[in-house]
């Protein structure tokens, strides 16, 4: 883990390069390096090892103790926190399967020239803007609770869908944001180029200028998508018996928070990995445009 | 007397306050090679832009075989299949291999299907020495391959008319004959173009006509014998003077 992090290091007796470059240690490579990481390791030792110091130290530490890191009732409620999570694992892969199309079909809508099609554009700025603006737990909410209190016939009062579809249009807006300016950093010489082809619009879009812009955007959308993995927690406020509700109900049974901590842990060795492999795409990026700028 | 290839009238072209295009005039013969010639700004570029509507008009009127394409109600995708226009900076698809770049227009746009189109890309990609390219990316190649891949791309769509805008302007020295030698090539076989183009000795050499254009207007054209050697007008002697004292005549 911590050689992964310390290498994707630039040659040595390169100082432009490698200035910038995501190294957590801070060290180069060759004996130097090792010097240099050694000492931000020993230096991470003290510090966190003085804090954890401070904290178990602290008059009311076997209370916090006993309430929210009891290992008995950690072991107890895993498998049934574990079983819930996959309730999270399902809103999340529905909710990104629709987000990835549809915030493609509103970034194009917003970016569709001319007068005809202002309530295209009109809609898409809207619709952008109100989602990005309501919070998340209140959009699943009132979608929640009041699309199934209409009673209309044939709508759905299953609270995991009315979850996944107030994700969607969640996340949809801030990924159409992505979509668009990755659509609008494709020079426009390359659209001239598709057209001049005779290729019509909408394919020079299609086969040309979107996905060019989709590589580009792939980090911030994988950003995103980070953000809406710890976001299915909030869907539990309309009754559906995820994660963090699971460990609302053990909670209560036990009258301790442990479970809270565990729920936490399942979200973090799920996200972890996943934002590691962003930054090293980033970082791969990153490299080639450096490769192909020289 | 047939219709000419190309025919432009009173075109005008501004952007914004500043009228690059000032009433340009032109008529282009089948298989002629017409070649624009002018200082940067002089509206070579525009000019060509203008021809192939990927700029809108603001006045004029531009007439392929007799069919005038920039008539309201034309439909600018067919027009184009019809003309060919290759740009400075090659404009390639980088995230495209070479042989998808060239067939990527005859199949969306032509609906060849896909093993003809290849076969026909292949064949063309060949007859420029790129056959051992058609698998690579566009960076791999250097800037004269990439601007010959740009070349066959617009060929696969066998245009009638070739615009070649400055097309190597953006290579180093040692890869412009490469480039030039294509364009000879398709001049001997009798394609229709229009080049704007820095090369003179090149304009001299290729030309049917050369035209010289200055603040928008062609001020001058003739064959490339009388306007490179006994030009009319003042500015064009200023014009081929400065060229000359660059080294570039």
């Amino acid at each position: 883990m911590s050689g992964d992090l310390a290498q994707g290091v630039p040659p040595p007796g390169d100082p432009l390069r490698g200035d910038r470059s995501s190294r957590l240690l801070g060290g180069g490579s060759g004996r130097s390096a090792l010097r240099t990481n050694l000492i931000a390791l020993g230096s991470a030792a003290v510090v966190f090892g003085a804090l954890g110091l401070v904290i178990v130290n602290a008059p009311n530490w076997p209370a916090v103790q006993q309430a929210f890191f009891d290992g008995q009732v950690l072991a107890d409620s895993l498998p049934e926190l574990a079983q819930a999570f996959v309730v999270n694992i399902q809103l999340f892969l529905i909710a990104e399967l629709l987000i990835l199309p549809l915030a493609l079909v509103v970034a194009v809508l917003r970016l569709l020239p001319g007068p005809a099609f202002f309530p295209a554009r009109l809609f898409a700025v809207v619709y952008a803007d109100l989602f990005r603006a309501v919070p998340g737990i209140l959009v699943i909410a009132l979608l929640g609770f009041g699309m199934p209190a209409l009673g209309i016939p044939g709508i759905p009062s299953d609270p995991f869908v009315w979850g996944v579809i107030a994700l969607v249009l969640l996340y949809s807006a801030y990924v159409s944001e992505v979509y668009r300016a990755g659509i609008q950093s494709v020079h426009p010489s390359q659209e001239a180029a598709a057209r001049s082809l005779g290729l019509s619009r909408l394919q020079a879009l299609r086969y040309v200028v979107i996905p060019q812009a989709v590589r580009r955007v792939i980090p911030p959308l994988l950003n995103d998508f980070i953000g809406l993995q710890k976001d299915t927690a909030l869907v539990s406020v309309i009754g559906v018996v995820e994660v963090f509700r699971q460990a609302q109900i053990d909670e209560a049974a036990t009258f301790n928070f442990t479970p809270y901590v565990g729920a936490a842990l399942i979200f973090v060795v799920i996200t972890v990995p996943l934002a590691r492999f962003t930054d090293w795409l980033v970082a791969r990026d990153r490299r080639r445009q450096l490769a192909t700028a020289t | 007397m047939s219709e000419p290839a190309l025919r432009v009238e009173g075109l005008h072209k501004s952007f914004g306050r500043l009228e690059v295009l000032r009433g340009i005039d032109l008529a282009v013969a089948d298989h002629e090679v017409v070649c624009l010639i002018g200082a940067s700004g002089s509206g070579k570029s525009t000019l060509l832009r203008c021809i192939d509507l990927l700029e809108p008009l603001d006045a004029g009127r531009v007439m392929v075989e007799g069919t005038e394409i920039s008539a309201v109600g034309v439909r600018v995708d067919e027009v184009r299949r019809r003309i060919g226009i290759v740009f400075q900076a090659f404009n390639l698809f980088p995230h495209m291999r070479v042989l998808d770049n060239v067939t990527l227009a005859p199949r969306k746009v032509l609906r060849v299907r896909a093993p003809e189109a290849e076969r026909r890309a292949l064949e063309l990609l060949e007859r420029f020495g790129l056959a051992d390219k058609a698998r690579e990316f566009p960076d791999r190649l250097s800037g004269g391959q990439q601007q010959r891949v740009a070349i066959v791309r617009a060929l696969a769509m066998q245009p009638q008319l070739m615009l070649l805008d400055e097309i190597t302007s953006a290579l180093d020295p040692e890869l412009v004959a490469e480039v030039l030698n294509v364009i000879r090539e398709l001049a001997a076989a009798g394609m229709t173009m229009v080049i704007a183009t820095h090369e003179m000795g090149f304009a001299r050499d290729i030309a049917n006509r050369v035209c010289f254009l200055d603040g928008g207007r062609i001020l001058e054209e003739g064959p490339p014998a009388q306007l490179f050697g006994a030009p009319r007008e003042e500015r064009t002697r200023q014009f081929l003077q400065r060229i000359v004292e660059a080294g570039r005549l």
